[in-house]
């Protein structure tokens, strides 16, 4: 696609000052932002355009080289927005969260009037499977790779245990079936969709299935090597650090991650951290001082300077 | 789900008081524990469209909850189009002609 030029894009004179081009473009923002006109592609088409064309004039280096004529005006097409836009996540499930939220006051039924005149006029009494319900429930992080039962209301007066099941990732939907709307006239009620969310854990992260940690060891524990005792999802289990080992180093622990369906687990991965005493100490600092003066080494060799 | 100082990290010139005044103002929801707030994407999405508004929009505070309000019923709106859709998409053949009949009229009638 050939880039058009900025300034008809953003429709100021080239000799327009940094205010006016700014001015113009956030006119043009204001009307096309994607997130502000949902699903509508030719917003999102010119909004781009205009957002590119704002880069290009907004930073002086590149309108001088421009007007120069040493870049065209495609020569600053900046990267697509590395994240979802906001619309991505409002247009779906997740988008219920802010239904109730900043609109105060409104109540459900004022949206599921709409629905309401289906009821009129029609006679027939046809059965009719009951719809699918949206939950979430928030677990936290070991009660996501354990699993167990959590309690989910549904609504104010039901509730209902639902089984995690192990390794359940954040984002994944359980689905309970029959357990959505009730049927009419005989018909299957509905689904319960249920969205896990997980909290994050202080100390493990999660990739995958694998568990990352950083664990702590002493200097002596790094120069002489030790049998460390390490947390993991399931304990503590105890961990052989090989002597002279450095900070940085990556040991993995075979299958103690997140339970995968069928019965394998990811792996535990532990970053190594070699720690000094707590606010240093007298010894070590002259033995230091004598060794390190006879034993030079540099470890920042090969480093571009 | 990322926590607090994760988030204020993520998104470059968002100031951590900021983001707590516009949790306390319903801007933003957070899950709240007792380690603190917690987000989901889609709040960071949101925040993300906030810092937008205001920075390169230059959209004043005053104005952005009655943009949030508005934008909110629109995402709900057209979430319940989409189901009325995925509805009349599980109709018989001869259903969805009659729905998509019915719509064409309407827009000729509209056209006038």
């Amino acid at each position: 696609m050939a880039t058009k030029n900025p300034y008809e894009v953003l429709g100021v004179k080239p000799d327009a000052t940094d205010e006016q081009i700014r001015s113009a473009y956030r006119k043009l923002a204001k009307k096309f932002h994607p997130d502000l006109n949902p699903g509508n592609k030719q917003a999102e088409a010119r909004f781009k355009e205009i957002s590119v064309a704002y880069d290009l004039l907004s930073d002086k280096e590149k309108r001088a080289r421009f007007d120069r004529g040493e870049i065209d005006a495609s020569g600053a097409e900046r990267p697509e927005h590395a994240h979802a836009g906001y619309g991505g996540f409002a247009e779906g499930a997740p988008g219920e969260r802010y239904e109730f939220h900043s609109a105060e006051g409104m109540a459900p039924e004022d949206l599921d009037d709409l629905f309401a005149f289906f009821g009129r006029g029609t006679r027939g009494n046809a059965p009719r499977r009951g719809s699918d319900l949206h939950f979430a429930l928030t677990i936290d992080f070991l009660a996501a790779i354990n699993g167990g039962k959590q309690r989910v209301s549904l609504a104010p007066d039901r509730s209902l245990d639902v089984t995690i099941p192990p390794g359940v990732r954040d984002g994944q939907v359980l689905r309970l079936q029959g357990q959505g709307a009730p049927g009419r006239n005989g018909a299957a009620a509905g689904d319960a969709l249920i969205e896990i969310h997980v909290t994050p854990h202080p100390v493990f992260r999660r990739e995958g299935d694998d568990i990352h940690l950083d664990l702590p060891v002493t200097l002596g524990e790094a120069v002489l090597g030790a049998k460390v005792t390490v947390p993991t999802p399931t304990g503590p289990v105890s961990m052989t650090i090989p002597a002279n080992t450095n900070t940085g180093r990556v040991l993995r622990l075979k299958g103690k991650g997140a339970p995968r369906p069928g019965g394998a687990h990811g792996d535990q991965y532990v970053t190594l951290k070699v720690v000094l005493p707590e606010g240093g100490d007298a010894e070590l600092t002259r033995f230091m001082r004598e060794w390190a003066s006879q034993h030079p080494y540099d470890p920042r060799r090969g480093m571009a300077s | 789900m990322i926590d607090f100082d994760a988030l204020v990290r993520q998104i470059e010139g968002l100031d951590a008081e900021e983001l707590r005044q516009w949790i306390a103002e319903h801007w933003v929801r957070a899950e709240e524990s007792d380690r603190g707030f917690f987000f989901h994407e889609v709040d960071v999405a949101r925040v993300r469209l906030i810092c937008e508004l205001r920075r390169e929009l230059a959209i004043g505070d005053e104005a952005i909850p009655v943009i949030l309000q508005l934008l909110d019923q629109v995402y709900a709106l057209r979430r319940r189009i989409r189901r009325l859709c995925e509805a009349i998409e599980a109709q018989p053949l001869e259903l969805r002609d009659a729905v998509r009949t019915h719509l064409a009229q309407g827009r000729s009638e509209d056209g006038k």
